[in-house]
């Protein structure tokens, strides 16, 4: 019996002991007097896949955009409680926002590559943090295009603009240029909403492939997308977290009345 | 109530039929109308190329085409009369190159000012009082640089003349900052917000997504904007024509006086050219150039904006 327990125990604890990336305590966010976040207390695991489901307008964006502050780009932010990034609060005064950006990286709703070429796009991140060496650009380009699953396809012109991709292979591309930074954590705002079946299904896969050496935190209004790929759930409606749990457990058996109703589709 | 029935709209607009053919006849003019309307201006500038072409050509009829363009000696009166060009040319585009040494980097400076570091309040109140500046006179700019700017010059630089290139330059430069400015921030502020955020969630500083997106994402507005800068500058007329006093000088000496292609034809108009002379010519030989000088850099700005745009 002892040691029947004492092993439940011990798997307990490694299973606490996945190291914690984000632990945000109490945060409360305001644009002017509306307030968007109200007291978020969410842990964020390592290597997983966290999924932020919930309708329109509940905040789900704004929370993903506070954990990297960019947020702040909005003039009349306010925020109170904390964000622990790796146990240092992200909004101590002492914390440089660079340096958080360059660990944190982020995919945007819409593609938004830089009206430059694929290569340069690519190599954007590495260079503005001094990396100057041809050789190893070249390196980092095909291995970060790679790790987008991309490279196959714009290996002979790498070249030509951006823009001339389609929207699938622009928005891989915005996680290729994420990926050469070699970022911690990746935060993915809803990375899929402007794409067809066929590129949602590519960003999927590749997701799952990132995950392996990435911390994921994914924004979505799809479902069953947030069902597919993810490993933990956060539901979140009018500024709050309703629940948070594992994916297979929120979608089979949520806890709470008003996760059932979304996610069985009775509003949002 | 019968009235009101009787009031049928369908009825109505069957008896104003015959409006409706004579509206349909002016539909069929307006067209026909502004093509002459439209084609007005172009006429005009055909025209005024056609006597420009013409009068050149009576012009190097008395004078070669190589003693123009190679000669270092402009001397339009007297017996000896010499017509090179080279003074005029040598004015211009030092006057030009001062102007745009104070006017590209003040300029582009106060459009990304404006366009990435002001507040919507501070952009709202500094950007219209730029433009204003635009609109004063050019003959009040060349007032102060004869009665201010040099003076203020001559305590620093002690040989400098009473007329003189450098002062004009530099107040011409002032003038062409809003236009700088203005247009180069219309080209910085229609790069989309999503490029900045994509750069700043990379790490980038706000100076570098500046300099490393925003600017190459509008080089093509920003290059024209300093050609169209350029041109204003070599056409510029009143500035230099009070400043820069009417010696004809073949010299690089900033502190001396220069005379423009611009203020030669404002002199010799201003005196009495008879018709017919040569020197009476030359304006026009000088017009001319000038003329291919300011269609050039305008080919160049439209060749710019192409080549350089960064689609998105």
């Amino acid at each position: 019996m002892t040691t029947l327990t004492d092993s439940v125990e011990v798997t307990d604890s490694t299973k606490e002991d996945k190291n914690i990336v984000y632990d945000t305590k109490n945060l409360n966010l305001w644009y002017g007097d509306d307030q968007a976040l109200r007291d978020i207390n969410l842990q964020i695991t390592e290597n997983e896949v966290t999924a932020i489901i919930g309708p329109s307008g509940c905040g789900k964006s704004t929370y993903l955009k506070t954990l990297n502050r960019m947020v702040e780009l909005v003039p009349v932010v306010r925020t109170s409680g904390e964000i622990l990034y790796r146990g240092k609060n992200i909004f101590d005064k002492t914390y440089q926002v660079e340096t958080l950006r360059t660990n944190v990286g982020m995919v945007f709703q819409k593609p938004n590559p830089f009206p430059k070429s694929i290569y340069d796009n690519i190599a954007y991140g590495p260079r503005i943090h001094g990396i100057k060496n041809k050789k190893i650009l070249d390196e980092i380009v095909e291995k970060s295009l790679r790790g987008a699953a991309i490279w196959d396809e714009v290996k002979d012109r790498l070249k030509d603009n951006a823009y001339g991709m389609s929207g699938g292979q622009q928005q891989r591309l915005c996680i290729a240029r994420c990926l050469a930074i070699e970022p911690d954590v990746i935060l993915m705002d809803e990375p899929t909403s402007a794409l067809d079946p066929i590129s949602t299904l590519k960003v999927e896969d590749l997701i799952q492939e990132l995950k392996k050496s990435y911390s994921i935190i994914i924004v979505t209004h799809n479902m069953q997308q947030a069902a597919r790929i993810s490993d933990k759930t956060a539901f979140f409606l009018s500024g709050e977290v309703i629940e948070f749990s594992d994916t297979d457990k929120m979608f089979s058996n949520p806890k709470n009345k008003q996760t059932e109703d979304y996610i069985t589709g009775r509003f949002g | 109530m019968t009235d009101e029935r009787d009031l049928r709209v369908r009825d109505m607009i069957q008896a104003n039929k015959r409006t409706v053919t004579f509206n349909s006849i002016i539909e069929k003019c307006i067209p026909t109308i502004l093509f002459i309307i439209a084609i007005i201006s172009i006429l005009t500038t055909i025209g005024i190329l056609f006597t420009l072409i013409r009068e050149t050509i009576y012009f190097f009829r008395d004078v070669p085409f190589l003693d123009f363009f190679t000669g270092t000696k402009l001397k339009p009166l007297g017996d000896a009369a010499e017509f090179g060009i080279l003074p005029l040319l040598t004015g211009t585009f030092i006057s030009s190159a001062i102007a745009m040494l104070v006017a590209i980097p003040i300029g582009l400076m106060s459009a990304v000012f404006l366009s990435e570091y002001a507040s919507d309040k501070v952009r709202r109140i500094l950007k219209p009082i730029l433009e204003v500046l635009a609109g004063i006179p050019t003959i009040v700019y060349g007032f102060f640089a004869f009665t201010f700017v040099t003076p203020l010059l001559n305590r620093f630089i002690p040989m400098l003349e009473p007329t003189n290139i450098l002062s004009p330059g530099l107040v011409m430069g002032v003038m062409i900052i809003p236009m700088i400015a203005s247009l180069s921030e219309d080209a910085m502020s229609s790069v989309p917000n999503a490029m900045r955020e994509g750069a700043l969630g990379l790490g980038s500083t706000k100076l570098e997504v500046t300099w490393r997106v925003v600017i190459p994402a509008a080089m093509s507005g920003i290059i024209s904007s300093f050609v169209l800068g350029i041109s204003r500058a070599i056409g510029e007329t009143m500035i230099v024509a009070i400043a820069s006093g009417s010696s004809k000088n073949f010299t690089f000496d900033v502190t001396q006086s220069m005379q423009t292609m611009t203020a030669y034809i404002v002199e010799v108009t201003g005196g009495d050219a008879p018709a017919g002379s040569t020197l009476y010519y030359s304006l026009y030989a000088v017009a001319f150039t000038l003329f291919v000088f300011t269609l050039i850099m305008n080919l160049i700005a439209q060749y710019i904006s192409k080549k350089f745009r960064e689609g998105y």
